[in-house]
C-alpha cells in the first residue's frame, strides 16, 4: 500500500517533468491520493488527542475499569471482530491488484467481500454494544469506552458508504479502468488507516 | 509603466491589449467559484466584514469598562459581548484573512493556474459564512458566556444554546481550516513551475506551508476537544468533570495543543508577507533567506510543544512548567532571527515610505513589544503574578493587533493593485495608518499598567482606581474603530475609481506581478519563467534604465546571498 502511494507520487513527478507546462491547462497531474494521504494525517491527528485524552484518564485513575463498573468488557467476540476487520485490509488490497489488471469485475468482487466483513464489524460492535452492562453515561470509563468506539465505528460507516459509491460508479463501463483508478485507491487507503486505528483503539481499550 | 515590458523577454510580443483583462463582475463574488483569485478575496472580504462586527462587540466592551459600574451593559451580556469578540476575531477574521490571503497569492507565486483541489476550495470558503453567523446572531438569543477558551467545568454550566452554537461553529470553522491546509500544502509541494525548487519560492510560501503543517496537526486536536465537550454537554458524559471521574485539565491541555500554534497560524502568514513587502519597498534582497524560511519550520515545530505555558497556575507539576518554560523561551530564538532578518534588509535600503512600507515597520514595532512581553510571560513566576491580568490581554493584543491586523493591511495595500486592477489612495492610507497606530497603542499600552496594578482581565467591573487607565484605553479604541473609516472608504472607492494599476506598480520580481492586474481567468497568458530569486533587487543594475538583456544575463548566474 506504501508502495503504491508512492509509485503515483513518482509517477506524478515524472509527468510534471517530461510533459513541463503544455498539459498544465486541461489535465493537470493528478495529486488527489496526495490529498487523501495528507488529509488521513489530519484525522489521525484527531485520534491521537482522544487516545492522549483517554490516556490522561487511564493513567491516573487508581482502579481501572473504576469500581462499580458493572460487568466488564468480554475478550472474544471484538477479538474475532478485530481479525475480520484486519483481514478486510487484505482483501481491499486484491481489488487494487485487480483494478490495476483492468479487471473491473475482480474489483467489484473484492469489494463487495469487504464491504460485507466492514457491515459484519458493525454488526458485532453493535451486538457488543447491545449486551454490555454499562452505558454511556455510568462512569469515565464507559463514556471514553462507546465514545471512542462509536468515533472509529463512524468511521467504519463512512467507509462502507464511500465503497458503495464506488461500486456503484463501477457499474458504467470504463469509469474504472487500469489507467484511472483515483476513486478504488483512495477508499483503499481511508480502510487500511482505519483498520490501523482500531487495532490501537483494540489495544488501548481491551487490553491495556 | 516601462518596467511592464521590462519584465517580458525580449523576444515577446507586447503586452496584450486587455491589461485589465482579468477583472471579475462583482455578483461573481456571490457565486460558488473555484477560481482561487475569487475565493481568496471571497476569505478576505468575508473576514474583514466579522473583523468589524468583532470591532463592534470590541466597542461595546471598552464603553462599558470606561466607567467601573456596570452601566453600559450588564455583567451576563458583558461575558458574551467578551466571548463573542475573542472567538469572531480569532476564528473568522484572522484565520480567513490569512486564508484568503494564501488563496490568493500561493498559485499566482508559484506559477500555477489554480490550486490543487479547486472544488474543495470554495468548499472551505462557504463553511465560513455559516460558521460565522451562527456565532454572530446567537448574541441576541443567549450567546456563549465562558470566553473564547471555553474551559469546563464553566462552559458546562451557563447555558446549553449558546455553548453548542460555540461549539458547531468552531467545528465548521475548523473543518474548513483543514481543508485549506491541505489544499496549501498540496499546491505549494506539487505545483510549483518547472525551475521553481523549494529554495527559490517566495517567503510567503514558505510560512504558509508552515503554516499549513500546523492547521493540519493542530486543528484536529482542538476538534476531539470540542467533540467530548460537547458529549459532557449534551450528552452528561463526565470527560471534563471531576467528579465523575474525568478531569477538567485534559480539556486544557487539549484546547491548549491546538490553540497556542493557532496563534502562529494567526500571525505566520504574515510573517510570509512582511518578508515580500519590505525587499520590494526597500529594493534590497531580503537579508538571510535560507534563516527566514527555515525560521518558520523552527516556530512551527516549537509552538507544538509550548502550550502548557498558557496552563503555569493549573496545577502543573514544577517540572513541566520548567519545560515549557524553556520551549517558550526558546521560540523567541526563530522570531528573532526574522525579526532580524527584516530590519537588515531595511539597513541601508532605498526605503520607499509607501503604505505597505508603513504598516510593515508597525507590525516590526508592536510585534516586537508583544513578544518581549512573551518571553516576560514565559517566566513561570512573573506569568502567575500576572495570570488573568489585562497584562495578558495587553499582550495577545500586541501580537494579534500589532502584529496580524497590521500585517494584514500592510498585505492589502500591498496587492491591492494585484488584486482589484486599481491603486489605492496613498494618501488616505497614511491617515489610516497614522490612526491605527495612535489608536492601538492608546488602548493596548495602558493595560500592561493595568495589569501589573492587578485588574483582573474578562470582568465587566473593577476598581475605581484604574479608572483613569481605562478612559484612556476606550478612547483609545474609540480612535481605532474610526480609524477603519478612512480604509474602508478608500478600499471601496479605489476599487470602484482607484486609478488603473500596472502590471507591476512596486516592480517587484515574485511572479505574481508577471500577468495583468487582475491577472487573467486562469493567471497568466503563458506560464511564467522565473528570470530571477524573488528578490535579487539592486543586485548591480537598475531596472529602469538597463536593457533587460542585462536583466537576463545578470540573474541567470546564481544570486549570491
Amino acid at each position: 500500500m506504501q508502495g503504491s502511494i508512492s509509485d503515483t507520487a513518482e509517477s506524478t513527478l515524472n509527468i510534471a517533468q517530461e510533459t513541463g507546462v503544455v498539459d498544465h491547462h486541461e489535465e493537470h497531474p493528478d495529486h488527489r491520493l496526495f490529498g487523501v494521504a495528507v488529509f488521513l494525517g489530519a484525522e489521525t491527528m484527531i485520534f491521537l488527542g482522544l487516545f492522549s485524552a483517554f490516556l490522561a484518564y487511564r493513567l491516573s485513575a487508581p482502579v481501572w475499569p473504576p469500581e462499580g463498573t458493572p460487568g466488564g468488557l468480554e475478550l472474544f467476540l471484538p477479538g474475532i471482530n478485530t481479525l475480520i476487520l484486519i483481514s478486510s485490509s487484505f482483501v481491499i488490497h486484491q481489488a487494487d491488484t485487480a483494478i490495476k489488471q483492468n479487471d473491473v469485475g475482480g474489483m467489484q468482487k473484492w469489494f463487495a467481500i469487504t464491504v460485507a466483513m466492514g457491515a459484519t464489524f458493525l454488526a458485532g460492535q453493535l451486538y457488543e454494544y447491545h449486551h454490555l452492562e454499562f452505558g454511556l453515561t455510568t462512569n469515565i470509563f464507559s463514556s471514553a469506552f462507546y465514545t471512542l468506539t462509536g468515533f472509529h465505528g463512524l468511521h467504519v460507516f463512512v467507509g462502507l458508504l464511500l465503497m458503495l459509491a464506488v461500486l456503484w460508479r463501477s457499474r458504467t463501463p470504463g469509469h474504472y479502468s487500469n489507467e484511472s483508478h483515483f476513486g478504488v485507491e483512495a477508499v483503499e487507503l481511508y480502510w487500511h488507516f482505519v483498520d490501523v486505528v482500531w487495532i490501537v483503539l483494540f489495544f488501548l481499550l481491551y487490553i491495556l | 509603466m516601462a518596467q511592464i515590458e521590462i519584465l517580458e523577454s525580449p523576444s515577446q510580443s507586447p503586452p496584450p491589449p486587455q491589461v485589465h483583462g482579468g477583472e471579475r463582475k462583482w455578483t461573481d463574488y456571490f457565486t460558488f467559484s473555484t477560481d482561487h483569485k475569487v475565493i481568496g478575496i471571497q476569505y478576505m472580504v468575508t473576514g474583514f466584514i466579522f473583523y468589524l462586527i468583532g470591532g463592534i462587540f470590541a466597542i461595546m466592551m471598552r464603553t462599558e469598562l470606561a466607567t467601573p459600574e456596570p452601566d453600559f451593559v450588564s455583567p451576563e451580556v458583558y461575558n458574551g459581548l467578551m466571548t463573542l469578540h475573542g472567538t469572531i476575531m480569532l476564528f473568522l477574521w484572522i484565520v480567513p484573512v490569512g486564508a484568503g490571503l494564501a488563496n490568493y497569492l500561493i498559485p499566482l507565486m508559484i506559477g500555477a493556474r489554480d490550486m490543487a483541489f479547486p472544488r474543495l476550495n470554495a468548499i472551505a470558503f462557504w463553511m465560513i459564512p455559516p460558521s460565522g453567523l451562527l456565532l454572530a446572531v446567537s448574541y441576541f438569543f443567549g450567546p456563549p458566556t465562558a470566553g473564547w477558551t471555553s474551559y469546563p467545568p464553566l462552559s458546562v454550566n451557563t447555558g446549553l444554546v449558546g455553548e453548542g452554537i460555540w461549539i458547531l461553529s468552531i467545528l465548521i470553522g475548523g473543518t474548513s481550516s483543514i481543508l485549506g491546509g491541505l489544499n496549501f500544502s498540496v499546491t505549494m509541494l506539487k505545483m510549483r513551475i518547472p525551475g521553481m525548487t523549494l529554495f527559490k519560492m517566495p517567503l510567503f510560501c514558505w510560512a504558509m506551508l508552515a503554516t499549513s503543517m500546523l492547521i493540519l496537526i493542530g486543528t484536529p486536536v482542538l476538534a476531539g476537544a470540542l467533540i467530548l465537550l460537547a458529549f459532557d454537554l449534551f450528552a452528561g458524559t463526565p470527560f471534563f468533570n471531576a467528579a465523575g471521574g474525568g478531569d477538567p485539565v485534559v480539556f486544557q491541555h487539549l484546547f491548549w495543543f491546538y490553540s497556542h500554534p493557532a496563534v502562529y497560524i494567526f500571525v505566520l502568514p504574515l510573517f510570509g508577507a512582511i518578508s515580500d513587502v519590505i525587499p520590494v519597498h526597500a529594493r534590497k534582497p531580503i537579508f538571510g533567506y535560507q534563516a527566514i524560511a527555515f525560521s518558520s519550520f523552527a516556530i512551527s515545530f516549537l509552538g507544538l510543544i509550548v502550550w502548557a505555558h498558557h496552563m503555569f497556575t493549573s496545577g502543573t507539576p514544577p517540572w513541566l512548567r520548567m519545560f515549557f518554560m524553556i520551549t517558550t523561551m526558546i521560540i523567541a530564538v526563530p522570531t528573532g532571527i526574522k525579526i532580524f532578518g527584516w530590519l537588515a534588509t531595511l539597513w541601508r535600503g532605498k526605503i520607499a515610505y509607501t503604505t505597505a512600507m508603513l504598516f510593515s515597520l508597525g507590525f516590526i514595532a508592536t510585534f516586537v513589544i508583544g513578544g518581549v512581553t512573551g518571553v516576560m510571560l514565559a517566566a513561570v513566576p512573573f506569568d502567575i503574578h500576572v495570570h488573568d491580568t489585562y497584562f495578558i490581554v495587553a499582550h495577545f493584543h500586541y501580537i494579534l493587533f500589532g502584529g496580524a491586523v497590521f500585517g494584514v493591511y500592510m498585505a492589502v495595500y500591498h496587492w491591492f493593485p494585484k488584486m482589484t486592477g486599481h491603486m489605492l489612495n496613498e494618501f488616505w492610507g497614511r491617515v489610516h495608518f497614522a490612526l491605527t497606530f495612535v489608536g492601538m497603542n492608546l488602548t493596548f499600552m495602558p493595560m500592561h499598567e493595568l495589569g501589573l496594578m492587578g485588574m483582573n482581565r474578562r470582568v465587566a467591573l473593577f476598581d475605581p482606581q484604574f479608572t483613569d487607565l481605562n478612559v484612556m484605553a476606550t478612547i483609545g479604541a474609540y480612535l481605532t474603530a474610526v480609524s477603519t473609516i478612512p480604509f474602508l472608504i478608500n478600499a471601496i472607492w479605489s476599487w470602484r475609481y482607484g486609478p488603473k494599476a500596472p502590471a507591476n506598480p512596486w516592480r517587484a520580481l515574485t511572479l505574481e506581478w508577471q500577468t495583468t492586474s487582475p491577472p487573467a481567468i486562469e493567471n497568466f497568458e503563458e506560464l511564467p519563467v522565473m528570470k530571477t530569486g524573488p528578490y535579487d533587487y539592486g543586485l548591480g543594475y537598475i531596472p529602469e534604465i538597463d536593457p533587460p538583456e542585462l536583466y537576463g544575463k545578470k540573474v541567470s548566474e546564481p544570486a549570491a546571498s
